[in-house]
């Protein structure tokens, strides 16, 4: 059965929802921002260390579906080590892969995050794909308020 | 879905496959699905005559209503005004000025809140609510408590969803200046047992609203004998349009209120030194209202009335109870409501799978549940819980339907493993 389903729940999802990467309040973090999504009551909280302009640490606790728990899983992987600068040109193709925009071609190896690609086929679930990046867009930046999905 | 003679065997006096003839978009298919539609608590769909009676409106009666000397503003002034007594009938209130037409559910209660609310609320009053109350009828209170200094009191529910009353009785007191609380919960279900909140309300003089969006499509309604104070309902669950409700108040009490909305329609006489309101209910519907909106939910009830409220509701009880059964063969299943006394709403969580996924994945079955916290935050919180998967049953969902959902959970376990 092709309903794109098993295209959205892929192995490797499934995997990081269950046993999610770098989980948990990390307090000593220099920077934090809460990502709310109002629709589901889901939350999530990102948590960042810097060194100079880099990401030393990317943590993050949440409370949410298995995309938003899969997306936030990969994506602290991700970015730790990167530059403000690259987690940042990240988020821009990480977003433009799941929202099915056009210009996902030249920029930053999206590596697993490539398994999220099923989701531009489920407009309803995009919002859960991006909270925990729009949440670490804000840490980066420094924004007090959390962020809202809408 | 092919006619099973199985549903008419089975409730007498009520024939679901014709009824199901009459809601046209039960007929498309989602992903190439039959459409199974398990959403009726959010927005019920519609009957072939209400989406009539709108075309008719506009087709053959329609101009602004209370302003024309000529035919078409009379004859839509008619239609409209006989919407108002096909509502007061419905409700059995004393009169039609008791009958106020609002946008919904929602505007009714903030009219309330602000009018009535405004004018006897004070610092140190207290307002009773209960935790399974709809966002629309706490914020609304939070607002003018705010304002006024008032406070809030919450009435707490049981594990099972019933209201806990021996609480609310002991929440009563003189500080307490009105109750608001729901009829029916719409993320639990639960049916609360509102002539008794009503009867111990009125030992102390206090006006009770009852928030009866979930109860009106479900269950007879007699405000005379419920002796209520404000009622509210929403014309798109009762399988009328959207943008249009009704606020019941007694005549007393709305006649002691000042207007909510200033403009057209609500006055008697305007100078810019004074302007005099006009009677219940113009006072409280300034502007231009919903005319078609009007007619549209006046012909959703004659629609109800003509099946009977009494066989509706037998028939979704049979549906609640082989739903109820059906769901909790299910492992790992938990049905979050589970009061004795229920309307058709089965609210669920799964152990291991969140509500959104599982919603995701019903909905490739063509199978439309709601998934969230349902507009009822602190319910969801009393559960420790952030969503349910809610399946709300309207007049025309089958057995076979509740089939299809325990289908389409079986899918979700698989896919999640
Ligand atoms: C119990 C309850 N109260 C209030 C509302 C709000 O109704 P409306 O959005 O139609 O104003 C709803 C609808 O979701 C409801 O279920």
């Amino acid at each position: 059965m092709n309903d794109g389903l098993t295209d959205l729940y892929q192995e490797v999802i499934l995997d990081h929802s269950r046993n999610p990467r770098n989980f948990g309040a990390a307090e000593e973090a220099d920077r934090s921002a809460r990502g709310n999504n109002p629709l589901c009551g889901d939350r999530v909280t990102v948590f960042l260390s810097l060194d100079g302009e880099e990401i030393s640490e990317a943590q993050f606790d949440a409370r949410g579906c298995a995309i938003s728990l899969a997306s936030a899983s990969m994506m602290t992987e991700m970015i730790k080590g990167k530059s403000i600068e690259e987690a940042k040109a990240l988020f821009e193709k990480f977003h433009a892969l799941v929202t099915g925009e056009n210009g996902i071609g030249a920029g930053p190896d999206l590596a697993e995050l490539e398994t999220l690609s099923g989701v531009k086929d489920f407009p309803t679930r995009i919002k859960c794909a991006t909270l925990a990046w729009h949440a670490m867009i804000a840490a980066l930046d420094g924004t007090d308020e959390d962020v809202k999905t809408e | 879905m092919a006619t099973n003679p199985d549903n008419a065997l089975r409730s007498p006096g009520f024939d679901v496959e014709r009824v199901r003839q009459d809601f046209p978009i039960l007929s498309e298919e989602v992903y190439g699905k039959p459409l199974v539609y398990f959403d009726s608590g959010a927005s019920a769909q519609k009957p072939r005559a209400v989406i009539d009676a709108i075309s008719t409106v506009y087709e053959t009666e329609y101009a602004n209503v209370h302003r024309g000397v000529h035919y078409m503003s009379q004859k839509a002034t008619d239609a409209m005004e006989a919407a108002r007594e096909t509502v007061r009938a419905f409700i059995n209130a004393r009169d039609i000025r008791e009958v106020i037409f609002v946008r919904g559910a929602t505007e009714g209660i903030n009219l309330v809140a602000s009018s009535w609310g405004r004018q006897n609320l004070s610092e140190g009053d207290e307002i009773i609510l209960s935790v399974m109350e709809h966002h629309s009828n706490i914020v609304p209170w939070q607002l003018v408590a705010e304002q006024t200094g008032a406070q809030l009191k919450v009435v707490p529910i049981s594990d099972d969803g019933a209201l806990d009353m021996d609480a609310y009785a002991a929440l009563i007191s003189d500080k307490t200046k009105i109750v608001a609380i729901t009829h029916v919960s719409n993320a639990l279900g639960t049916i609360v047992s509102v002539e008794e909140i009503i009867r111990i309300a009125h030992e102390k003089d206090v006006p009770v609203l009852l928030d009866g969006c979930q109860a009106a499509p479900h269950m007879a309604l007699d405000m005379q004998a419920l002796d209520v104070d404000f009622y509210v309902f929403s014309g798109h669950k009762i399988y009328g349009p959207s943008g249009i409700g009704v606020l019941y108040g007694k005549a007393e009490l709305l006649e002691a209120m000042p207007p909510y909305h200033g403009g057209g329609e609500m006055i008697d006489v305007v100078t810019f030194e004074k302007t005099t309101y006009a009677d219940l209910p113009f006072k409280f519907e300034a502007g231009t209202p919903h005319i078609s909106g009007i007619i549209g939910m006046g012909a959703a009830i004659d629609y109800i009335n003509a099946l009977g409220l009494k066989n509706i509701a037998a028939y979704e009880h049979d549906l609640l109870e082989y739903g109820t059964a059906k769901l909790s063969e299910i492992n790992s299943l938990r049905i979050i409501g589970t009061a004795s006394a229920k309307a058709a709403i089965l609210s669920f969580v799964l152990e291991t799978v969140h509500p959104h996924d599982v919603g995701t994945i019903l909905d490739r079955e063509g199978i439309a549940v709601r998934t969230g916290h349902h507009c009822a935050q602190p319910v969801m919180d009393r559960f420790d819980i952030a969503a349910t998967i809610r399946a709300s049953i309207g007049m025309y969902n089958t057995r076979e339907e509740i089939d299809s959902l325990v289908a389409g959970l079986g899918r979700v376990q698989e896919i999640f493993g």
